[in-house]
C-alpha cells in the first residue's frame, strides 16, 4: 500500500535582525494553514524568526542550472558596475 | 555513524556515465563548490547520498525511542523540559534530512515505507535498551558526542541541501551533549548509588558508541569514492579516534572507568588506544538481532499505522476546503 502523498511545502523565515525571509528548508502538508504550524515547529524552535512563509514547492519557478553561464555570465565583465572602477583622489577622502 | 549500513555493493551497476560530464562534475567538487538537486551528477553519487541521507534521517527517528522511554519519569523537572526539547530536536533533524534526501528524487512516503519493511537500517546505536536514568546522561554525552564528530565534517558535504541541513543540526547538537555530560556529572557527584548508576550506563554504552563510527577503514567498501566526491572528508577510524581523543578525559574527569583494560595514552603520540571492537556484535545489531530491534520497528510500524488515519483526513479535509473556496469563487463571478 501505497500512501497518498502529502503536499510539499517551501518554507522561508525573517530573523529579528530585519533581513528578508530566507529560505530554511521544506515541510509537507495537506494545507497552507498546517504547513505554517509545522514550519514553526520544526524551524523556529530557538526565537529564530518573527515571520514565517510556506510557499507550495510546486509553485515555484527555477533557473535551470544548464543556463548559468548564459544567465550570469555577463555581470562578470561589467566591472563598471563596481564602486572600486572609479578613482577617486586620495586627497578627497573617504567617499 | 548513523550511516552505518553503507557497506552493501550496490545492486544494478549504474550505466556508464559521460566522462566529459563526470569530469566537469568532479572539478566542481574539487573547487569546493556545492552541487545542487537539478545540477547533473553521476548516478552512482545520487544512489550513495539517497542511501546515507536516509538512513541518518531514520536513525533519527528511531533515535527519539530509547531516550523517549525516560520522558515520564525524568527525575525533576528541569531535566524533563531538557529531555523533551532534545527529543523534539531529533525529530526535527528526522524532518530535515528527509527533505533533504527528497531533492534527490525520491519521496518521504518511499523512505519511510522502506524503513518499516525492513529495508533500510538505521545506527546500531539505537537497537540497545535504556535501563535507567543514568542511560539518558550517557547517550547525550557518548551517543551525540559521537554524532556531533560525525556531523561537523558533513556540514562541508558537496551536496547542498545535505550540508546546509547539517549546519542547522549542528547547531542543535551541542545543547544535546551538555545536558547529557550535566546529568553525568551530577550523578557522578552523588551518592555511591548514583556514582554507580553512572558507570553501569558508561560501562553499557561505552563500546556501542564506538561502534556508531562504522567498520573499520580496512573493511570500508565505499571510503575511496564517497572522499573523491567530498561527501565525507575523514575515514571511519579518523573520527572513532578523534572521539576517543576527546571522550576519555572527559570520562576521568568524571571519575569513572572504561570498560577497557586496553585502554591506554601513547605518551608521544598522546592518542589514547582501545582494544579491539566486536565487530560480530556490530554485524549482529545492525543486521537487526540487537538486544532491541524488533521493538523499535514495532514502536515505529504501529506509530506510522495509527497515525494514517490522521493524516488522510487532514488531506480530504484540505480538498474539501478547497473545492468549498473554488465553489464560492464561481458563485461570486
Ligand atoms: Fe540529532
Ligand atoms: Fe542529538
Amino acid at each position: 500500500m501505497s500512501e497518498a502523498p502529502m503536499p510539499l511545502w517551501e518554507v522561508f523565515i525573517r530573523n529579528r535582525s530585519g533581513m528578508p525571509h530566507k529560505h530554511c528548508g521544506s515541510v509537507h502538508a495537506p494545507d497552507a494553514a498546517i504547513a505554517l504550524q509545522a514550519a514553526r515547529d520544526v524551524y523556529t524552535r530557538r526565537g529564530e524568526s518573527v515571520s514565517v512563509w510556506v510557499v507550495p514547492s510546486s509553485a515555484i519557478t527555477a533557473s535551470d542550472p544548464a543556463d548559468k553561464d548564459e544567465l550570469f555570465e555577463p555581470t562578470g565583465t561589467k566591472i563598471y558596475r563596481h564602486p572600486t572602477f572609479y578613482k577617486v583622489p586620495d586627497d578627497v577622502g573617504h567617499m | 555513524m548513523y550511516t552505518q549500513g553503507l557497506n552493501v555493493t550496490d545492486t544494478g551497476k549504474p550505466a556508464a556515465e559521460d566522462p566529459a560530464k563526470l569530469a566537469r562534475f568532479q572539478v566542481k567538487v574539487d573547487a569546493e563548490d556545492k552541487i545542487e538537486p537539478n545540477d547533473w551528477m553521476p548516478e552512482a553519487y545520487r544512489r550513495t547520498l539517497v542511501r546515507q541521507i536516509s538512513q541518518h534521517a531514520h536513525s533519527e527517528i528511531i533515535g527519539m525511542q530509547p531516550e523517549g522511554n525516560w520522558i515520564t519519569r525524568a527525575p525533576s523537572l528541569r531535566r524533563k523540559a531538557g529531555l523533551l526539547a532534545k527529543v523534539q530536536d531529533e525529530a526535527g533533524h528526522g524532518l530535515y534530512l528527509y527533505a533533504a534526501a527528497e531533492t534527490l528524487g525520491i519521496s518521504r512516503e518511499d523512505m519511510v515505507e522502506q524503513l518499516i519493511a525492513g529495508k533500510a537500517k538505521y545506527s546500531s546505536i539505537f537497537n540497545y535498551p535504556t535501563l535507567s536514568w543514568a542511560d539518558i546522561g550517557a547517550i547525550g554525552w557518548l551517543v551525540d558526542g559521537a554524532a556531533i564528530m560525525n556531523q561537523i565534517p558533513l556540514c562541508r558535504c558537496s551536496f547542498g541541501p545535505y550540508a546546509r541541513a547539517m549546519i542547522r543540526i549542528c547547531k542543535e547538537e551541542s545543547f544535546h551533549q551538555r545536558q547529557g555530560y550535566e546529568i553525568m556529572v551530577t550523578l557522578s557527584t552523588g551518592t555511591p548509588q548514583q556514582k554507580a548508576m553512572a558507570q553501569d550506563a558508561l560501562n553499557r554504552w561505552w563500546w556501542p558508541s564506538l561502534m556508531m563510527f562504522g567498520p573499520s577503514d580496512k573493511e570500508s567498501l565505499h571510503t575511496a569514492d564517497t572522499m573523491q566526491w567530498k561527501i565525507k572528508r575523514f575515514s571511519n577510524d579518523d573520527l572513532r579516534q578523534k572521539f576517543i581523543d576527546a571522550t576519555v578525559p572527559q570520562g576521568h574527569h568524571l571519575g569513572l572507568t572504561f570498560p577497557d583494560p586496553e585502554l591506554k595514552r601513547d605518551e608521544t603520540t598522546g592518542h589514547w588506544h582501545t582494544g579491539e571492537i566486536d565487530w560480530s556484535e556490530f554485524k549482529r545489531v545492525l543486521a537487526g538481532d540487537g538486544p532491541c530491534n524488533r521493538q523499535r520497528m514495532k514502536a515505529k510500524t504501529e506509530a506510522h499505522e495509527d497515525g494514517a488515519w490522521v493524516r488522510e483526513a487532514a488531506l480530504a479535509h484540505a480538498r474539501k476546503r478547497a473545492e468549498r473556496a473554488a465553489a464560492a469563487r464561481m458563485a461570486a463571478e
